[in-house]
């Protein structure tokens, strides 16, 4: 059984780029570059239409949740604004960092500032962060923010619905950063000069969170809370949800989004709450497409993908098990099946994945997907 | 030395638009403006050496089709994180039906 060292400064770090997974030339499914601009293709008003409605909630829910206080008729209110705040944030951060659900810059910079401060991501950390989760997406020891790392911290992914990890990671972080420093992992994906950038937006939300709690002290009541931060927790649950799926017990190590990202069908009030991030192996091959055109792109190229799980339910069915398998057998992952209309797999490009692993033949290893 | 390099048909590249040019074992995206100008500039993003005629060309900026990282074409100028580092930017004419650039 292989051992492996996600850190982004141990062996496997190193060994991603020596054998030149790390930073390589990734499998794209071809589409005619009429039809790639089209899809590309920047405008502002279903963005603009989706943030109205998005913030009109918020509004509306945290103000019926404060005139409803401390009764229990204001819980369904906070869970209701806990999961915009808490999740919807999540999709608003990520799109908008890529800049692309609005056609005018300072919108997608408005959104994304926004965003981060609810998921408590420096908005500039995260920025290169993310960057990195792109060029080398589920490469061991590069990537960042692989969610099921191998073993699987089932407990660790249980606890973040409810924030817990990742919320306190970061208010410990924004503590280190305004206080002038950078975490040492941080430092090697943030180029220096952006540096000064990370504190200074971590000072101006220690100003922010130190106001909500002296509030708070003031009106010896959580209210204030209820409203900034803690739906950072209590609404966090359906990012994570959405979120595990994304690439959890896919491969590792190969530069095909075929083999390692999964595309769920969703209901619309989740893909409201996802912005469509659902459709994650075509936003992982062509993160240029806005969210809002991801569904022309999944109709587009479906011909080379394997089969779309048909619904979070399907998908967690197919996750939960393998996830389960490898708490004892690291190496096994789920493989799954193309199309006969797509190109094959090229299990050369992907040696140290299929190959090594193979040869452990204690067990299965590339586990096929229902 | 300079010299003045035929790289393509003015009409190769549509308005608003980008091509990829080779030569000599390197390589530079030539661009078409909306207001019908054409300019150039490395091929390669400085930021993890991706081709920039796969990206979007809106306005006067090209978006890189890896991490969406802005440049403005005219003047190599890096205008969005993650790219910091700007572009070299190369002469351009127009002669007769033909894009011509200096390198
Ligand atoms: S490679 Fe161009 S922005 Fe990263």
């Amino acid at each position: 059984m292989n051992t492996r060292d996600y850190s982004l400064l141990g062996p496997d770090a190193a060994r991603a780029v020596d054998t030149g997974l790390a930073a390589a030339d990734w499998y794209h499914t071809d589409i005619p570059r009429k039809d790639m601009k089209a899809l590309m293709k920047r405008e502002d008003q279903p963005a603009i239409r989706d943030t109205v409605l998005l913030f009109g909630l918020m509004v509306v829910f945290a103000a019926l949740g404060i005139a409803l206080w401390p009764s229990l008729w204001s819980v369904p209110f906070w869970l209701a604004y806990g999961v915009l705040y808490g999740s919807a944030m999540d999709s608003r951060w990520h799109e908008c960092g890529h800049g692309t659900p609005f056609r005018t810059g300072r919108y997608n910079d408005w959104v994304y500032q926004v965003a981060s401060f609810c998921m408590v991501r420096n908005p500039v950390s995260w920025r290169w962060s993310h960057a990195r989760h792109h060029t080398d997406t589920v490469i061991v020891g590069r990537d960042p923010e692989i969610v099921a790392m191998r073993p699987p911290a089932l407990f660790r992914i249980f606890i973040n619905l409810f924030g817990v990890l990742d919320a306190l990671q970061g208010w410990k972080r924004m503590l280190l950063n305004a206080s002038g420093r950078l975490d040492p992992e941080e430092a090697t994906y943030i180029p220096e000069s952006e540096h000064p950038k990370v504190i200074r937006v971590a000072r101006i939300w220690v100003v922010i969170y130190a106001v909500t709690l002296t509030l708070a002290v003031a009106m010896q009541s959580i209210l204030p809370l209820m409203v900034i931060g803690l739906p950072r927790l209590y609404g966090a649950w359906h990012h994570v949800m959405t979120g595990v799926l994304q690439h959890a017990g896919l491969a590792e190590n190969v530069i095909d989004h075929r083999l390692n990202s999964r595309t769920v069908y969703m209901n619309p009030v989740s893909r409201f709450i996802y912005w469509n991030m659902n459709y994650h192996v075509e936003h992982h091959m062509f993160p240029m497409v806005p969210y809002h055109r991801l569904p022309e792109l999944h109709a587009m190229i479906k011909h080379d993908l394997p089969a779309a799980n048909p619904s979070i339910w399907a998908a967690y069915r197919e996750v939960l098990p393998i996830l389960r398998r490898q708490l004892a057998y690291h190496d096994d992952f789920l493989t799954r099946t193309l199309p006969e209309t797509a190109r094959p797999y090229r299990a050369d490009l992907h040696q140290s994945a299929l190959g090594n692993s193979a040869a452990d033949t204690s067990t299965p290893t590339a586990v096929p997907a229902e | 030395m300079t010299n003045w390099i035929d790289a393509c048909g003015a009409d190769d590249i549509e308005e608003e638009d980008v091509i990829r040019f080779d030569h000599e074992g390197r390589t530079f995206a030539i661009y078409r403006s909306p207001d019908d100008n054409y300019f150039c500039t490395d091929g390669l993003c400085s930021h993890e050496q991706v081709h920039l005629a796969d990206g979007l060309v809106m306005d006067h900026t090209i978006e890189c089709p890896k991490h969406n990282g802005q440049f403005d074409y005219r003047s190599g100028e890096a205008l969005r994180a993650p790219v910091c580092v700007n572009l070299a930017t190369y002469p351009v004419k127009v002669e007769g039906d033909r894009v011509l650039i200096e390198i």
